[in-house]
């Protein structure tokens, strides 16, 4: 994707507001969509497979006529420590490409839920070898046929995709991890709770 | 009746200090738990504390500047107060003296309270603790069931199980009255539909804990001891050494960042 060179700021004091308003509010709308295309490609710093969009963290971004723009992000977990690592890196890549005046917030209401994690996003994590959290959107394993099917009360192994599957440990090696083991093919492996 | 800023951020601050001091004393258990798994289960367990106080240190210290006093942030708050400062109940400063079953008769009590506590404060007319309980109901509901898991374990274990988790719980059960205590500062709040009648509290965290442990082949213990005064800064003499170690490095290297 090729980035159109940013526009300097008038030079000419001559222009008035008006004008400048109305002929910037066109480029705004697209620069907004442009903005929102890009911090939604940071990756997730502990499940790198899955972007801050795929994970529904992402809340907001909004561009302002001045070029400011403000990103509200949600906390998975109260005391998720990425979201240091996210806000970090969602500046680095707005300013990598141009976007100097940035402001990251966060707001904990509407709560995070795993239900906001995208269809493609379960998807992704079930080819990196997690179990995806169980939401209404049934995900296909191993070339499941669409169409109506009927959700499964066990958790498939992201490996071998049997059902005979066990939880070791509630608590996994992140927040919204727990940790489980198939009885088929030994395999240990995380799989992301449902929250 | 709109309530009184100080009012809020007061108890904004308990509830704070609370979580902060049983993730202290919870993390304690990372490297020393009876198991890997429990080492992560409870390190994961301290982090969701952790955050829950953050955000409501943060919020109890903006709060300041609403009568003119400068805000506070969470680390001037967590770091840089004295222990007659802290109004945390006592219940989660007191040590387990690396005994295993403290650790879960403490969490299964604090848990079945704080449950019962954010599912109530997500109506409160306070948006910010309102949005704070609806992200540590969900949280507190998975340590609950953590530590349900460990007392019937333990409980419905060996004799030698049994016998430590009883004594387990008879150490912490003086401390159990203090989380449905109410004072002047909390009557208004409630009032104003911002705070939960601890006193209301009761009866649901009571019947929760008190199933699980006949579920266990416990009993209730039987105390006439309540130790109380941790809403209005009066501690254990545990609580001086869990802060000296927590504030030592902030404190020695004041302003030191990552």
């Amino acid at each position: 994707m090729v980035t159109p060179p940013t526009v300097p700021p008038s030079a000419g004091s001559d222009v008035s507001a008006a004008t400048h308003r109305a002929a910037a509010a066109p480029t705004s709308r697209s620069s907004q969509a442009r903005v929102r295309a890009l911090v939604a490609e940071v990756p997730d710093p502990e499940v790198p497979v899955l972007t801050i969009d795929d994970l529904g963290v992402l809340r907001d971004v909004a561009v302002d006529e001045t070029g400011r723009v403000r990103v509200t992000l949600t906390p998975t977990y109260s005391g998720c420590p990425a979201m240091d690592a996210i806000a970090d890196d969602v500046r680095a890549r707005l300013a990598a490409a141009g976007h100097r005046d940035v402001e990251v917030g966060f707001v904990l209401s509407p709560a995070w839920t795993t239900e906001w994690m995208s269809g493609d996003g379960r998807r992704k994590l079930l080819d990196y070898g997690i179990a995806p959290p169980s939401g209404r959107a049934p995900v296909g394993s191993g070339g499941a046929p669409a169409g109506p099917v009927p959700v499964p009360l066990s958790v498939r192994c992201p490996q071998c995709g049997s059902p005979d599957t066990r939880e070791l440990s509630r608590f996994g090696s992140t927040a919204c991890k727990a940790l489980w083991q198939c009885q088929a093919c030994r395999e240990p492996f995380d799989r992301f709770k449902e929250h | 009746m709109s309530p009184q800023p100080a009012d809020v951020a007061t108890y904004a601050l308990r509830l704070g200090d609370d979580a902060l001091v049983a993730s202290h004393r919870t993390g304690e258990w990372i490297a020393s738990a009876p198991q890997l798994e429990e080492d992560v289960a409870l390190g994961n367990i301290a982090l969701d504390l952790l955050g829950q106080a953050r955000a409501l240190l943060t919020y109890a210290g903006s709060l300041r500047t609403s009568w003119g006093e400068p805000a506070r942030t969470e680390d001037d708050l967590a770091y840089h107060r004295d222990e007659r400062d802290w109004l945390n109940v006592q219940l989660v400063e007191i040590g387990d003296d690396g005994d295993f079953g403290r650790c879960m008769a403490r969490l299964l009590v604090l848990s079945a309270w704080q449950r019962e506590l954010w599912e109530r404060l997500q109506g409160s007319a306070d948006a910010t603790l309102a949005a704070v309980a609806a992200k540590a109901v969900k949280e507190v509901d998975y340590h609950r069931d953590h530590a349900t898991q460990w007392v019937l374990r333990l409980g419905d274990g060996t004799g030698e199980s049994h016998e430590r988790m009883q004594r387990a719980l008879d150490a912490v059960w003086p401390y159990v009255d203090e989380l449905f205590e109410r004072d002047a500062l909390v009557d208004r709040l409630v009032d104003a539909g911002v705070a939960a009648d601890p006193a209301g509290l009761r009866e649901p965290v009571l019947a929760y804990v008190g199933a699980v442990i006949a579920e266990a082949t416990l009993r209730v213990p039987e105390t006439t001891v309540r130790h109380s005064g941790g809403r209005r800064g009066v501690h254990t003499e545990q609580l001086g050494y869990l802060l000296a170690e927590m504030q030592h490095l902030a404190r020695s290297h004041p302003d030191a960042r990552w």
